[in-house]
């Protein structure tokens, strides 16, 4: 296979976006993407898309996409891989370009979660992830999922309710200098552990907001590279990994193996292992999602994450910066767009002139997770071409 | 402080072929729950395939309606009109298969007393009317039970 790179990225504010559709925001994040190719792009030279969208709320995704960017001439696939899908989108652009089909492709991920109203947000978009026939009769909405693993994972760990306030706390603490992120404010593990209770043991700030917003890359093959950039960032892994949709036949509800798989999928197609990840941007839709992450990923020993996450060694400034950005906590999470994001962030962090930025990484992990844990992806890229 | 009362409106499933024996068990006060005839295990949800060996020799079959809580998490939020929080949902780890696991309410206990490892037992609520009649199946804590017959 080829070797594949990024050579442009960009992506609308996360927000609450109001006034504006999907049909607004792709074409925003596209033409930031094209702005960041450092010797220019002609939209002639796209020659096939990739869209990652979870729902849509003006209509037919692919045919949204051609139309918002003028690409009218080439094939446009939509991805849909619950909270996957921008990771997943990712993977299979670059899969297009390494095969040697196409040498210069588009990555574009979007929603709209504000579409829906803040009540009805969760039933909503239940619908798109789980079998909700078993959850509405006993009043289990979707951060009740990840509730149950996180009461199991603080059961059987030492973790506790202050190590997943450390977590949104760090994020938060990222996200102010990002100036495409929602929740640009510190806050305290005081003022999470008060916040208002959602579904134990999550309160109100160990929980990501409701975000619209759009993101962009620009794919290439190695044989083009040098048309756009002298600093391309490399696709080096990429990882897709599956486990059960319901809870009910989940041996160990303190791992997701989704993660696990992807993780060693892209490792493998990489050819490093966890210790060479210098940071990365991890699924922290809940703040306990994170913790469990960082051991799924390989980052810290089974039941090791609280004390990783105590020590520093993920905020700006330790060994192993996780979620710079801000994170979907803080930067915001509107799924399509949000693995595409993770991409746009470390692109700039690895070309060094990211918001938050992190000296000296070379390579970075992005992952998410979703569906609500029944599907994961993750990207490995590097400054080095390997 | 914690007694159960039937709350005013639950949202009831509408049973399809695979899970009406599941949400009308109850009407005879049984859990039941899909087992594979080939290998034996029980599964959840209903499938007309054994998702462990494949085997279209299934059937639902009676169970103890006992078993422990394997995760919960209380629900401080009001979702739905009618289900007015805290309520609590666990998953339960049957008795019979320690690898199959209900998710639903349970019920007359303490948020404070509920933990991993509890012992609980099946009751059930019925709903609607004529054909569109469900028994859905919620959890309590159980009485006259030895923990360790259950770990
Ligand atoms: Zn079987």
């Amino acid at each position: 296979m080829r070797r594949v790179a990024i050579v442009g990225a960009g992506m609308t504010p996360f927000k609450e976006h109001f006034d504006l559709g999907i049909k607004d925001l792709v074409p925003m994040a596209v033409s930031e993407m094209a702005g960041s190719v450092d010797k220019g792009l002609d939209r002639a030279d796209i020659q096939a898309a990739w869209f990652g969208e979870l729902t849509t709320t003006d209509g037919f995704p692919a045919g949204i996409l051609a139309d918002s960017c003028d690409l009218m001439d080439i094939p446009v696939t939509r991805v849909e891989n619950a909270c996957a899908t921008g990771n997943d989108a990712v993977r299979n652009a670059t899969y297009a370009v390494a095969s040697g089909a196409f040498d210069v492709v588009l990555v574009v991920g979007a929603d709209k979660v504000r579409e829906s109203s803040s009540r009805s947000t969760f039933w909503e978009w239940a619908k798109l992830t789980r079998d909700v026939a078993w959850d509405y009769p006993v009043g289990l909405v979707a951060p009740a999922n990840f509730a149950l693993h996180a009461a199991r994972y603080l059961h059987e760990s030492p973790a506790t309710r202050e190590h997943m306030a450390m977590v949104a706390v760090k994020n938060h603490k990222h996200a102010v200098p990002n100036p495409k992120a929602q929740l640009r404010y510190e806050i305290t593990v005081e003022q999470v552990l008060s916040a208002p209770m959602v579904v134990a043991p999550f309160g109100l700030l160990d929980c990501t907001p409701q975000s619209d917003g759009a993101a962009a890359l620009l794919v290439v093959s190695e044989d083009v590279v040098e048309q756009y950039t002298d600093h391309p960032v490399w696709v080096r892994g990429v990882g897709l990994g599956l486990d059960r949709v319901m809870h009910q036949h989940k041996a160990d509800m303190t791992s997701f193996p989704a993660t696990v798989k992807a993780a060693r999928a892209a490792y493998a197609m990489a050819g490093i292992g966890p210790q060479d990840i210098d940071l990365a941007e991890v699924h922290d839709c809940f703040s306990a999602v994170e913790l469990i992450s960082y051991e799924d990923l390989g980052f810290t020993d089974r039941f090791g994450a609280a004390a990783y996450v105590a020590s520093g060694a993920t905020t700006v400034g330790g060994a192993r910066p996780v979620n710079a950005s801000g994170g979907l906590k803080a930067k915001g999470h509107p799924p399509g767009a949000t693995g595409v994001a993770q991409c746009v962030e470390l692109f700039e962090q690895l070309r060094g002139h990211a918001s938050n930025q992190v000296d000296g990484a070379t390579t970075a992990l992005a992952h998410n997770i979703g569906g609500p844990t029944a599907v994961s992806a993750v990207t490995v890229l590097s400054s080095e071409k390997g | 402080m914690n007694a159960y009362t039937r709350p005013d409106f639950r949202l009831p499933p509408q049973p399809t072929a695979e899970s009406a024996a599941f949400w009308t068990g109850g009407e005879r006060g049984k859990l039941l729950v899909m087992r594979c005839r080939a290998c034996g295990h029980f599964f959840h949800p209903p499938a007309p395939v054994c998702f462990r060996c494949r085997s279209l020799d299934v059937a639902p079959e009676a169970t103890s309606g006992r078993g422990t809580v394997a995760a919960f998490t209380v629900n401080q939020q009001q979702w739905l009109p009618g289900l007015p929080p805290p309520y609590v949902v666990a998953m339960i780890e049957l008795a019979e298969d320690h690898d199959v696991r209900v998710t639903s309410n349970v019920v007359d206990v303490d948020p404070k007393d509920l933990r991993v490892g509890l012992p609980v037992e099946v009751f059930f609520e019925e709903w609607g009317e004529g054909e569109d009649r469900v028994w859905i199946p919620l959890f309590q804590p159980a009485t006259d039970t030895h923990e360790g017959e259950l770990a």
